[in-house]
């Protein structure tokens, strides 16, 4: 499928309803990367409109063009068929364009109120704003379901409320059209539903809504309207009952994909990792895991679904030899000290346990190593790469890297590339091919497909399941609730430090995996 | 001890927490915009000097004190430029302002007065002189209260008083207006300031430049109002302790006048008794001299708990999504 028959569909905007923004040929290039390349969008007032797109794909320099962060090198932006030129955000804030950046722009320690007024107060003293902004909000709460305490501190709230906080501070400055950047990304399914009711009241408020993600599911449940963008460009624009995910994945990557893993029966084997009574307490005191329990067997893959922040980085962290915890733990009946100077990554490693960390760039490579040294990291003991005591092998290491790298389909092949002139996808296949080579009988996986684009996904979910069905026990945590579903023979859900439980993944549904996200405990029979 | 001595004590607390105190709420504002500064010492330093060679040279007290303003301005104004606009290491910035003023002084003096670094003496008018509060010596020989008044809080220069009607005027400031608010915001998360459509450098450069005037405040107390003349180095660290006084508050303006107080009054101690003896050894006077530098360092090692820095201190701003 070529782009240019897709653009043959583009449908023309319909006369009925007038434009809310229109972006005409906007083009923005940071050095010789073209960002944005000749975009053009038409937004109908009163719609809810979604931008879909890989990572990479230019969303966010697009959206930092009409906040005023970025100059757009070419175009045109005209807002309510107005021709307007937006230099910062002021002008932004003026034009009617609210913003719910994916990393919310809050100051953790100031009231709600105090978050909301800032940079919009009325005069030199705050006394009347404060009151002025408390009925304001009291307005919205009851109008929207935005109900916030106006007095609490902003980092006593939970995501979600955090984020109504960033929507109130948009229509106290009256916003005609907010712009949500990934808003679903930080937050349980359930308060994702909240979230798209909220939408939909602002929407039938008249409000204009561009909601840019990279969910399918997303586009497909709440926008009227969506414009695919790939490699900087808008290759479509449709009216959403039109499409299908299916159809909005191929657009995305340009070429068919396959979003349903094919995935044969699991073929269980003995119990290779078991963990008991798992407890850690942080530097603060703060307990992060209590009384976790669990086992995986050969062949078996234990996906942990949660959001962001409820245990999971740690229970990796802790079975990957970098934390130390209390409790008790068997990798083949053998016991695994979680305590002790035997407690530490390489042991781990030498008892093959390989650990794909969350963090690829903090945590799985050096950015400024190049390729080769970053494939040699945690096994650069090996003999394999050793001339002699005092001397390594590089030879040994370059060759092997580039075998692996030709394996894995990494681009550009290049061993004596630096890690960071790589894509994220690229880099993190590097560290997928670094552990996954190796063929360890415990995978531990963290986040495999953070930022990383629809092709690597495709290739790294293979690469695990092909590891699965060469019997190896493998536990993966990801906050991409689809991941887990997709990939998982079976499912636990970390809640704030607890385990809520573990259900057979062709046993369960989205439904009840979200409930155990928000802490609510499922009936009891499922838990091993 | 008698309680004529209390009094002397104290009156002595007073007069040599202000600098202190100015120094403190100086990096008050800058820190609590974001902007660290280890160059309290050099700003004060440098306000010392001008203020103490224009007093002299123009025989007017208030033009030296407006020379001392200006100066610190003007190390503040580099400040700036590093850490702001140029997106330096605010911590070197402030080292390299430190050294800065303490070779430019000692450098500018000596080519001047021919005195070694020192300022001649200052004559009467161009110093602050102290100021006898109405009706002092009428209630002076009430019991108590009257030598408190007249000998305690009566009988200081304008200056000290400024600096302690700053403490009100900076909390208001800080927590009832919108500049206040603002100023907060920048120090704990730049980007919301930003996208809420207020410039940050803006909100930086406004706290950078409340910096410079209150060091050069506190400059020129030093050499015209405590002591008459400029001496080389005279500032002797006080930055520093303003700056753990900073800490040991909180980074919040009454704890701060509670933290300058403390560490002027130990101050006072350390000039008031000498040596101490305690029948079998005799605490030298270094010891005493010693104890505020000693009890800043164990204060400032964990005696008072967590001291939470504003979130974005040390860091400068670049736009991102």
């Amino acid at each position: 499928m070529n782009s240019s028959d897709i653009l043959g569909r583009q449908e023309t905007a319909a006369p009925s309803l007038p434009l809310a923004i229109e972006l005409r040929g906007i083009s923005k290039a940071f050095g010789t990367v073209q960002a944005n390349k000749d975009i053009s969008i038409q937004v109908k007032a009163g719609t809810i409109h979604g931008i879909i797109g890989e990572n990479g794909a230019g969303k966010s320099t697009l959206m930092s063009i009409l906040y005023g962060f970025y100059k757009a090198d070419e175009g045109q932006i005209l807002i309510k068929g107005i021709p307007t030129i937006i230099p910062d955000s002021q002008s932004a804030i003026r034009a009617g364009i609210g913003m719910v950046f994916q990393h919310f722009k809050l100051v953790q320690n100031f009231s709600v109120l105090e978050n909301v007024i800032l940079g919009a107060e009325d005069g030199a003293l705050l006394g009347p704003s404060f009151t002025r902004a408390r009925n304001v909000l009291a307005d919205l709460s009851a109008e929207y379901d935005l109900d916030v305490d106006p007095d609490a501190v902003v980092e006593n709230l939970s995501v979600g409320h955090q984020q109504r906080v960033e929507i109130l501070k948009a229509l106290y400055r009256q916003a005609e059209i907010l712009i949500l950047d990934e808003p679903t990304g930080v937050l349980t399914p359930a308060e994702a539903n909240h979230l798209f009711r909220i939408l939909r009241g602002l929407k039938a408020q008249g409000k204009t809504i561009i909601l840019i993600t990279h969910k399918l599911r997303e586009i497909m449940d709440i926008t009227d309207h969506v414009s695919v963008m790939r490699q900087g460009q808008i290759v479509s624009s449709l009216e959403t009952s039109e499409t299908s995910p299916q159809d909005l994945a191929e657009r995305m990557v340009g070429r068919k994909v396959l979003l349903q893993i094919s995935k044969s029966a699991p073929n269980y084997g003995d119990e290779v990792l078991r963990v008991e009574g798992l407890t850690l307490h942080d530097e603060q005191g703060v307990e992060r895991l209590s009384d976790v329990a669990f086992s995986i067997r050969a062949g078996e893959i234990l996906g942990i679904a949660g959001v962001a922040g409820n245990g999971q980085s740690h229970l990796l962290e802790v079975l990957a030899g970098i934390r130390n915890a209390q409790g008790r733990a068997f990798l083949k009946s053998e016991v695994l000290n979680l305590t002790g100077k035997s407690a530490n990554a390489q042991s781990r490693r030498a008892m093959g346990i390989a650990h794909i960390p969350e963090d690829r760039q903090d945590m799985g490579l050096i950015m400024d190593f190049m390729a080769w040294e970053n494939m040699g990291l945690g096994y650069h003991n090996d003999p394999l790469y050793q001339h002699n005591r005092w001397f390594m092998n590089n030879d040994a290491l370059l060759d092997e890297t580039a075998a692996k790298m030709d394996r894995f389909d990494v681009r550009p092949p290049i061993p004596t590339l630096a890690a960071k002139n790589f894509s994220g996808g690229n880099q993190q296949k590097i560290v997928v091919a670094r552990e996954i080579e190796r063929v360890p009988d415990v995978l531990l996986i963290g986040q495999p497909t953070r930022g990383v684009d629809i092709g690597a996904i495709e290739f790294i979910h293979q690469q695990i399941i092909a590891l699965r069905d060469a019997g190896k026990a493998i536990l993966l945590v990801s906050v991409e609730l689809d991941e887990i579903m997709s990939l998982s023979d079976r499912i636990g859900v970390m809640f704030d430090g607890h385990l809520m439980g573990v259900k057979d993944a062709t046993q369960t549904n989205v439904n009840e995996i979200g409930l155990m996200m928000a802490g609510i405990a499922p009936p009891q029979e499922g838990i091993i | 001890m008698d309680f004529a001595s209390y009094i002397q004590i104290l009156d002595s607390t007073i007069r040599l927490s202000t600098p202190l105190l100015l120094a403190c709420l100086a990096g008050l504002f800058s820190e609590r915009a974001g902007i660290f500064d280890i160059g309290l010492e050099g700003k004060m330093l440098a306000a010392a000097f001008a203020s103490a060679a224009l007093s002299y040279a123009t025989g007017n007290v208030w033009v030296g004190l407006l020379g001392g303003i200006f100066a610190a301005l003007l190390m503040s104004t580099i400040h700036g430029l590093a850490s702001i606009t140029f997106r330096g290491n605010q911590l070197i910035s402030g080292v390299a302002i430190n050294f800065l003023a303490s070779g430019l002084t000692v450098l500018l003096g000596q080519n001047w007065f021919q005195l070694g670094g020192r300022t001649p003496p200052l004559g009467a008018g161009a110093r602050f002189t102290e100021i006898t509060l109405p009706f002092a010596d009428d209630v002076a020989n009430i019991p108590i209260l009257g030598p408190i008044y007249a000998d305690l809080i009566s009988g200081h220069s304008i200056l000290v008083y400024v600096s302690f009607a700053l403490v009100p005027a900076s909390a208001w400031l800080l927590y009832r207006t919108r500049f206040g608010l603002r100023l907060r915001a920048v120090g704990e998360n730049p980007a919301a300031v930003d996208t809420a459509g207020v410039s940050v450098k803006g909100m930086r450069f406004a706290a950078v430049c409340i910096c410079g005037v209150l060091t050069g405040l506190a400059g020129a107390y030093l050499s015209t109002a405590l002591s008459s003349g400029f001496g080389r180095e005279m500032t002797a660290g006080k930055g520093f302790i303003a700056l753990a006084a900073l800490i040991f508050a909180k980074w919040r303006p009454w704890y701060a006048l509670g933290a300058c107080l403390l560490f002027g009054l130990l101050e006072a101690l350390a000039i008031r008794f000498q040596n101490i003896d305690l029948g079998l050894i005799v605490l030298p006077v270094q010891f005493m001299q010693a104890l505020p530098y000693v009890i800043t360092v164990v204060i400032l090692a964990g005696f008072i708990g967590r001291a939470i820095p504003p979130r974005a201190g040390g860091t400068p701003y670049v736009k991102e999504l």
